[in-house]
């Protein structure tokens, strides 16, 4: 293969990536944006949704359309409702103190993380994709599954975007980020926004393990990497900045997917995580971020 | 008796019945112990960044995997003798900890976390990326001749359990008893109150920067000299000491044993060992306890053992 096609598939491997990512940091930065709560069990929310969704999808047999389409309604139901129960029974407890939170959440992932191990087992299992089809290319065939993935994960950026801007609930997040005291005081229920945005958060993880389990395998180690990807995206687009994080997972996962296929993919982690902590050192808002208030 | 002077003979006494474990206990329990006391030093030097200084770290592996390393890589690699090797891995640790500290100090609370977290995470991967030196996951094992240490012309081998007891414990007293007079001294209590009201001490004149630079670097000394003394006592150096659970791992025997206080990080560290020690004979899930203990800690016992302690019954505990 010539360099172009290469390099053409390098990025649109980047994409998919991205196009995951972009979901995995959504949730990520809303529940920092208006939570202030970096929440360290995100990436054991999206291995939760892979594993369930394997789950889900075994219940059922026939055409595995059927199983990937339950899958994507019972598992970020599921997860949302082990955040919120998270929620509750902790989170809430320490009144969202972020340092206090930071434990609780380390906490909260080593549970998830043996619990998988335990219930689910070491083993790496696949969910069968809802169709199985390959583009030809004039230089290689690619799985319209991929391609499939970048929509969907656009179709729900901009879903997202529209319930934030438009919407009342919309409305009342924003509110409660800008300032919980004052929303409060307008009869906001801060407490109860607090919850859903958690479960939400951790929803939109699930449904991005959903989305990739067809082309990666489920396992109980798979919230790892993902986890500190989303950080770098949601830092370098600037905490709690939506558009910023959109960006910046575009500008991840391509860099991602190019420098890997081209380097050692342990010297890129390296110097990514390297930058991303000196860009917090030096611009703490991020790239894109405005200035901290 | 003054607090000061209780004080002082409540830490001589546990160092004395630490020494007197020694010919007590059997051989599998002192095994424990002394690998217990290296990581309490650990806990130890986190704890002066953290509970006293008030810093939460996410990336103390970093220094104790670099005192590790230091010692563990000139012993293997280039056959240095036990002084040596200790004093390459306490500079390791020293000097990473200035450059580290002068970059993240820059920030504070949650960015301050994440940025030493990704710091770690760096160092993490190149012990990896360096795999044909350090071996990576599996690991170095120091070979019999790197661990004969020689002192006062006597030569000791350091895989004597006895003799690997007491450096452990030696180790451990000095420790103990330099960071005792620390933070009684007037640099101790300057730390506590920077951990209180930063912008209060900044306006009184004291130049919280240095201040919380000195903790962070001595914090990182103390815990390169527990990753030396580490890989020389027990002879191995693997890079799962530097992955984030190590980083982890001293902030949970801190929060149990009780920030901010002398003596807490060895019970923590003791608990954490024996209640791990003792669930993973019944079982494999093991990390679920340190989650749970994690989470049940952080909602009710926010001051750890030795803090409950000196609020219910001792306030003159350090």
């Amino acid at each position: 293969m010539a360099f172009g096609p290469y390099l053409l598939l390098a990025s649109l491997e980047g994409l998919v990536t991205a196009a995951v990512l972009a979901l995995m940091a959504l949730g990520l930065s809303l529940v920092f944006g208006v939570m202030r709560v970096v929440n360290v069990a995100h990436g054991e929310f999206y291995m939760l949704g892979a594993v369930i969704a394997w789950w889900s999808a075994s219940l059922i047999s026939g055409h595995p359309a059927l199983g990937f389409l339950l899958a994507l309604v019972v598992s970020p139901l599921i997860v949302a409702a082990i955040a919120l129960l998270s929620d509750r029974l902790v989170l809430r407890r320490l009144n969202y103190e972020p340092q206090a939170t930071i434990v609780a959440t380390i906490g909260l992932l080593y549970i998830i993380q043996q619990l998988a191990l335990t219930f689910y087992g070491p083993d790496a299992r696949p969910v069968q994709a809802p169709f199985d089809m390959r583009l030809a290319l004039p230089w290689f065939g690619y799985s319209a599954y991929k391609l499939a993935i970048i929509a969907a994960s656009i179709f729900l950026i901009i879903a997202t975007w529209i319930g934030l801007t438009r919407t009342k609930a919309g409305l009342v997040m924003r509110a409660t980020q800008s300032d919980p005291d004052t929303a409060q005081a307008f009869g906001i229920p801060v407490d109860r926004v607090y919850a859903v945005v958690f479960a939400l958060g951790a929803g939109m993880a699930a449904l991005a393990a959903v989305l990739i389990v067809p082309i990666q395998q489920a396992h109980y180690l798979m919230g790892q990497d993902p986890l500190l990807l989303s950080f770098v995206v949601v830092i370098i687009g600037g905490l709690g900045s939506l558009r910023g994080t959109v960006v910046a997972a575009l500008f991840i996962g391509l860099s991602d997917g190019i420098i890997s296929m081209f380097f050692s993919p342990t010297l890129a982690k390296m110097l990514a995580t390297l930058l991303v902590a000196l860009v917090l050192v030096f611009r703490p808002q991020g790239l894109f971020g405005t200035a901290a208030r | 008796m003054t607090p000061g002077t209780k004080a002082l003979w409540v830490h001589l006494c546990l160092v004395v019945l630490l020494f007197a474990l020694n010919f007590l206990l059997p051989e599998y329990h002192r095994g424990i112990l002394s690998r217990v006391m290296v990581l309490s030093v650990f806990a130890m030097g986190y704890n002066l960044a953290f509970g006293y200084a008030g810093m939460l770290s996410l990336g103390h592996a970093m220094f104790f995997a670099a005192g590790l390393y230091g010692a563990g890589l000139t012993a293997y690699h280039l056959g240095w003798s036990v002084w040596p090797a200790f004093g390459a891995g306490f500079a390791a640790g020293t000097i990473l900890a200035v450059i580290a500290g002068i970059l993240a100090l820059r920030t504070k609370g949650v960015a301050f976390m994440i940025v030493t977290l990704m710091f770690a995470q760096t160092f993490y991967l190149a012990t990896l990326y360096f795999t044909t030196y350090t071996r990576g996951e599996e690991g170095l094992v120091l070979p019999q001749s790197a661990r004969a240490l020689s002192l006062f012309g006597i030569s000791f081998s350091l895989t004597d359990p006895t003799v690997r007891y007491m450096l452990a414990l030696v180790l451990l007293a000095l420790v103990l008893f330099a960071l005792l007079l620390l933070v009684r001294s007037s640099f101790g209590r300057a730390l506590v109150a920077i951990r209180e009201n930063e912008e209060r001490m900044r306006m009184l004149g004291y130049d919280v920067f240095a201040n919380k630079l000195s903790a962070l670097i001595v914090s990182a000394a103390v815990c390169a000299s527990a990753g030396a003394a580490y890989a020389l006592l027990f002879g191995y150096a693997g890079s799962g000491f530097a992955s984030i659970q190590y980083s982890i791992l001293p902030l949970l025997w801190v929060l149990l044993g009780g920030a901010a206080t002398t003596l807490g990080p060895i019970f923590g560290t003791l608990f954490m060992f024996y209640a791990v020690d003792i669930t993973s004979s019944y079982t494999d899930a093991y990390m679920v306890v340190v989650g749970l203990a994690l989470i049940l800690l952080i909602l009710y016992f926010p001051k750890g053992i030795a803090g409950a302690i000196r609020e219910r019954w001792l306030p003159w505990l350090p």
